[in-house]
This record gives C-alpha cells, structure tokens and sequence, in this order.
C-alpha cells in the first residue's frame, strides 16, 4: 500500500467529501419535502391527488435513479431546463429519494392504530385537528428510523452524479485512479471519508430517535 | 320535520358491506336520562349500531337524531364536516381499547379537545382536568402518562376524556371487555355513578349482571335486526323469544 | 431544440439488444447475489473466526460505501492484478457481489429466527450439522426473506444501469450509443427508463408468483 501517495492526495479527498456532505444535506432537505407532499397526496381525499401521488412513486421507483439524473441534466435543456451539474444532482436525487421516503411517511402515518383518530374524531376534533395533535405526533416517532435508513441510502446514492462531472468523492477516486493506477488505495480513502458521514448520520438518526421515544 | 319528541331517535337504520345486510332497519327511541343496554352475540350489529349514532360508522340509510338535531344530516363535505363534529362534541364515547393517545400524558389527554375546540384557557384546562379526574378516582395520576397505567385506570382515564366535553349522550362500546377480571369493577362504578347523575347512556356490553342493575331498558339484538327489547327484569328472566331465551343460556353457560 | 421520438424506432435493434444485455446481467448477477447470500450468511455465523473477521470487515465496507465506488475498484482494482477481465464479468462480479452482503445480512437474521427446535430435531434423526443446515435450517430460513430479498433484486435490476459507467453495453449504454448518433438525450434516456419499467414490472410479477407459491409451504 502507498500510504505516501494517500498522504498526498488525501487534501483533494477531504475537499470532495465536502461536496459529498453539501450534496448530502440539499438532498435529504428536498427529498423530506418532496416526501411530505406526496404522503399528503396519496393520502388525500382527492382521487386526483392520490393517482398523482402514486405515478409518482411508482414512476420514480421504477426506472434507475442514473436515468432519471440523465434525463434531467442530458435532456432537460432540449424542454427548456438548463442546469448545472450540481444542481440536476440535488433536484435529481432529491426527487428520487423523495418518492421512497413518500412511502416511508405514509407507512408510519398508516402504522398508527385506527382507534387513535377513532378517539379523536369523537371528541369532535376535524380531520385536520386529528392529524396534527394526534396522528402525526406518533408517526413521526415511528418515521424516524426508517427515514434514517432512505438517508443513508442517499449519502451512498449521491454518488451517481460522478456519472454527470460533479466533483465529489467518487469522482475524485475514480479521477485518482485514472491518474494514479492505485484503486485499492483511492478506494479506501474515499471509502473512509463516506464511512465516516454514513457514521456521524447514523449518530444522530438514533439519537434523535432516543429523544422522541423519551414518553 | 324537527318535531323530535324523543331525546335520542334512530329512525330506519340499515347498513349494508355490498351484499352483507348488518344492520336492518332499526328504530330505536331514548329518553333523556335513560341508560340503554344493547347485548347480543359477536356479529349481532349492536356495535354497528352504537357507532352510527356518532357517525364513526355511516349509516347505508336512515337517520339519527339527538335534541332535535339530525346528526347525520345530508350536507356538502364540508359543511359535513363542520357540523358532525359539532354534534361529536355532545356525544362521548368510550371504547373497548380505551384509544387514549400515548404521546399525551393525563391531562393532555382530557384537555387536548376542549383546548382545542372550545378554546379554553390554560388554568381553566387545568381546572377541568383536576375535576373530571377527581370525577373518575384518576386524580393523583394526572402527570402520568398511558403507558404507566393499568387498564381499569386508562379506561378512567378514557371517560374523563369523554366527559371533559360535556356531552349530551355516552355511548359505551364494550368498556370493560378488554379488561382484567379485577379491573372491571372500578370501570363498571364509574359508570354506576354516571348513571346516577341522570347521564344518557347506550351501552354495549356483554355483562348481563351489570345491564341488569343500572340500566332502564335492555335491547337484545341478532342478525342485525332487535329482536327483543324491555325492562332487564323481562329480558333476563322472562323473555319473550326463543332466540333471547337461547343466547341468555348460552352465555350462562359461558360464563361458568 | 424540440422533442422528437420519430427518430427512436430506427434504433430500435440497439435499443433491443440493450434490454437483453440488462436483463442477462440482472439474472446473472442477481443468481450470483442469492447464493453468494447464503454461502456469507452462512460464513458470518459458523465461519472459524479467522474467516469470520475479515468477512464482517468487507462487509461493513461494503455496506458503508457506493456501490459506484466499488465497481470502479472492481474494475481497475482486477486490470492492475493482471485479471483482464471482460466488462460484463466485472460488471456482474460487483453487482452480484455488493447484493449478496445485503442478501447475507437478511438470511443471518433469518437463520437465527427459525424455531431451535428444528435444528434439535433434525439432529436427533441422525443429520450432521451441515446437514441439518442445509436441508432443514437454511430453506426455511431462505423462504421467510424471500419477499426482502424479491426488493433487493428489483434494486438490483435498476442499479445495473451503473455499470454502462465502467462499459458494460447494457440498456444506458445502448442510449448512449444512440444519443452519441442522434444527440436526442430527451427521447432516449426517456425510452430506457420505460424499458426498465417494464421489465421491473415483469419482475415483480415474477416475485409476487414465487411468493405465493412459497406460501402455501407455510
């Protein structure tokens, strides 16, 4: 092993990783919201909302999260979408990801015991009122591990957008083993540093979860 | 077509799953005051009935009225939505697995709907829940939450939820069938002394001891349909039908 | 520059032989992750412990890291040992071999929920304990993941599209063939994605079969 050659690259690691973690965070920021909104929609009242929501879905889980990326970045300007790299990446895979954390809500918000809003529907309060004080409460406890494993499916998933130049950790190996004919090395040093945000997350998903279980 | 006389009035109430008829053509009328006993076999359709009345489970057609008012009255959704709510609020109900909201303690669990409906202060919320606990013994559990409690005491709990919203009518849906043995006659005084303060009850239940002493009447119902209905004194130990007659023995025979 | 599918049909041998290169890779790298599966879950538990370690350690690297990384070390990692091997090889090797640790995580947890008593009475009719592994303990073990592990193919299926990175001529790169000829990413990416669909929709029809056929051995 060179650890010579690893000392000398490792600066160009460090800085990609940023990339990795900035990439990391815009996607699960918009892959929440997307979630949130097409949970809402499948769970609506409205048959419209509930068949978009489910196209959604199963548009989304059905076809490579690659493709996906390269019909937005490759084809988006042909129907008057120009972006760059980075950004197809985060709106990319932030949709992506947003279709399996929909699912994830929803499944919480379904896991909770029909005689909860069964209770809350006879004191009088709306649907709304049900789902707020005392449906969503409770999903959010049961949400928050298995939207924990959907991130950390991410962080791993942001890798893609090497596919479309975006400098981040996997570029940057696969740049240094073009260069440097040394892929065991380069793979464990970006290997390390996704090992590393997948830890520190995976930190602070369970303890978020401890916090919310404190009842 | 307001001219109610009666308190509650079930008017021709038919439910129906496609082509499975649970509920067939039920009328019913309960005074206020009264408690009324609904018993029968699993499947019978009483806790069908029991939840129409509070519109948990629609009616396929019929009416149900309380005070004069119709509660499930053909409006708009929205309009729906507005008014069944309102008429929610005058009618507590209690269920068989109590369905108090975990992520709540006590208190919370008793003045979350009267905070939110009724938009009551915080010392008047605190109030409340001191007075409808100290109502059901659940006083010095307040800060507790329904994990820590035993079934007797969550169903307490339960009624004081219920009852926090001054309602009009309670409806009981097999209270104490979850419950241990030994727990369900700290439920079942609750209860009693409900029903002393002249509340207006409808009950389903399986305890045939407890319908006899504190109800006014006892409906017996099978296969959707009331088959026979009275005093307790009749039903329990004279009743007209064989079907009543069989399922009174039956369940004798069950509870040795 | 407008969208124009016209142009699509006059690829469609391209195209077609894409979605057959993809599903091969997929049955081959999915067979490979199954048993591969089995024989790890198997290593993780009863392996001598200097098996076992190494084994936790490449696993846990290989969960923790893109499966885009790793087809990258595959690949170059094998042409800088000497083993030139061909891309498809490469391809179906890191495919096969990143879901056959997920595979193994699912079956070890399913190994050690089937009823103790299964092993005992297997072993009180004379079975070795390989044997009572093998025909007893892993088939039921295997069928009670069955549905887990149905997902992971179809996700294998969909991250097949990774190794047109490394040129395996599957579907994406049939669309990038096409794409290089036509430049119309739009039209082609959007037609391999439907294909891809298609066959996903073809595989979970296929799982939902072998599930309930396993079902009724319940």
């Amino acid at each position: 092993m060179d650890v010579d050659l690893m000392l000398r690259v490792y600066p160009y690691f460090l800085q990609a990783a940023w990339v990795t973690i900035e990439l990391s965070v815009l996607t699960t920021i918009l892959g929440l919201t997307c979630g949130t909104l097409g949970a809402a929609a499948r769970l609506s009242r409205f048959r419209v909302l509930r068949i978009i929501g489910a196209t959604y879905v199963s548009l989304i889980r059905g076809t490579p999260a690659l493709i996906q990326l390269f019909i937005l970045y490759f084809g988006g300007p042909q129907i008057g979408i120009q972006l760059d790299a980075f950004e197809a990446g985060v709106i990319g895979l932030g949709v992506n990801i947003g279709a399996y954390m929909t699912e994830t809500i929803r499944g919480s918000i379904i896991a909770i015991d029909k005689g909860q809003s069964e209770a809350a529907r006879t004191v009088g309060l709306s649907k709304m009122q049900a789902m707020r004080h005392v449906i969503l409460p409770q999903a959010m406890r049961l949400m928050i591990r298995p939207l924990g494993v959907n991130i950390n499916a991410l962080i791993k998933g942001t890798a893609l957008v090497a596919a479309i130049s975006v400098v981040e950790l996997t570029y940057t190996a696969q740049r240094y083993i073009g260069s440097t004919y040394r892929p065991f090395e380069m793979f464990l040093l970006s290997g390390v540093l996704y090992m590393v945000i997948i830890y520190v997350t995976g930190r602070g998903v369970a303890w978020l979860d401890r916090k919310a279980r404190i009842v | 077509m307001t001219d109610t006389q009666h308190f509650v009035e079930i008017r021709h109430a038919q439910k129906a799953y496609g082509d499975l008829e649970v509920l067939k053509d039920i009328s019913l009328n309960v005074e206020r005051g009264q408690i009324v006993a609904i018993i029968g076999p699993s499947g019978s359709g009483k806790s069908t009935l029991l939840r129409a009345i509070n519109d948990l489970d629609a009616l396929t057609s019929g009416e149900i009225w309380l005070d004069g008012v119709q509660v499930n009255k053909t409006l708009p959704h929205r309009q729906y939505e507005k008014h069944i709510n309102q008429m929610r609020q005058q009618i507590g109900m209690v269920f068989q697995h109590f369905n108090l909201f975990p992520h709540l303690n006590v208190r919370d669990n008793v003045t979350m709907a009267p905070k939110l409906l009724k938009g009551i202060s915080k010392a008047e919320a605190d109030t409340l829940a001191e007075e409808q606990l100290a109502h059901v013994g659940m006083l010095e559990r307040i800060d507790f939450y329904p994990s820590q409690l035993s079934g007797g005491q969550k169903q307490r709990v339960a009624i004081a939820r219920a009852l926090a919203m001054k309602p009009k009518l309670m409806l009981f849906d097999e209270a104490t069938s979850a419950l241990d043995p030994e727990l369900v006659e700290e439920v079942n005084l609750v209860m009693k002394k409900l029903a002393e303060e002249d509340m207006t009850m409808i009950i389903v239940t399986h305890e045939m001891d407890f319908a006899a002493s504190v109800c006014d009447r006892v409906l017996f119902m099978d296969q959707g349909v009331v088959v026979e209905e009275g005093p307790p004194e009749k039903i329990f130990r004279n009743p007209d039908k064989d079907r009543t007659r069989e399922f009174l023995r039956k369940h004798l025979e069950g509870a040795k | 520059m407008g969208l124009d599918f016209s142009v699509v049909p006059q690829f469609y041998d391209i195209i077609l032989i894409g979605v057959l290169w993809t599903v091969a890779i997929t049955v081959a790298s999915a067979l490979l992750s199954f048993f591969g599966g089995i024989v790890f879950a198997v290593v993780a538990l009863y392996g001598h412990w200097s098996i076992r370690l190494p084994f936790r350690g490449f696993a846990w690297l290989f969960m923790g890291t893109p499966l885009l990384l790793q087809l990258f070390l595959i690949y170059f990692g094998l042409v800088q040992i000497g083993v030139d091997l061909p891309a498809f090889v490469a391809g179906v090797i890191g495919l096969g071999l990143h879901f056959a640790v997920y595979n193994s995580e699912l079956i070890q947890t399913a190994i050690i929920a089937v009823d103790k008593g299964q092993m005992e009475a297997a072993r009180t009719l004379g079975l070795s304990n390989g044997q009572a592994l093998r025909k007893v303990v892993i088939p039921q073990a295997v069928r009670d993941v069955l549905p887990p592990i149905g997902n992971n193919m179809i996700a294998l299926l969909k991250d097949s599209a990774l190794v047109s990175v490394i040129g395996v001529s599957e579907l994406t790169l049939s669309a990038q063939r096409a794409i290089g000829r036509t430049y119309r990413p739009f039209e082609f990416y959007v037609v391999a994605a439907a294909c891809y669909y298609i066959i996903n929709l073809g595989m979970e029809a296929v799982l939902r079969r072998i599930e309930r056929r396993t079902a009724l051995s319940r």
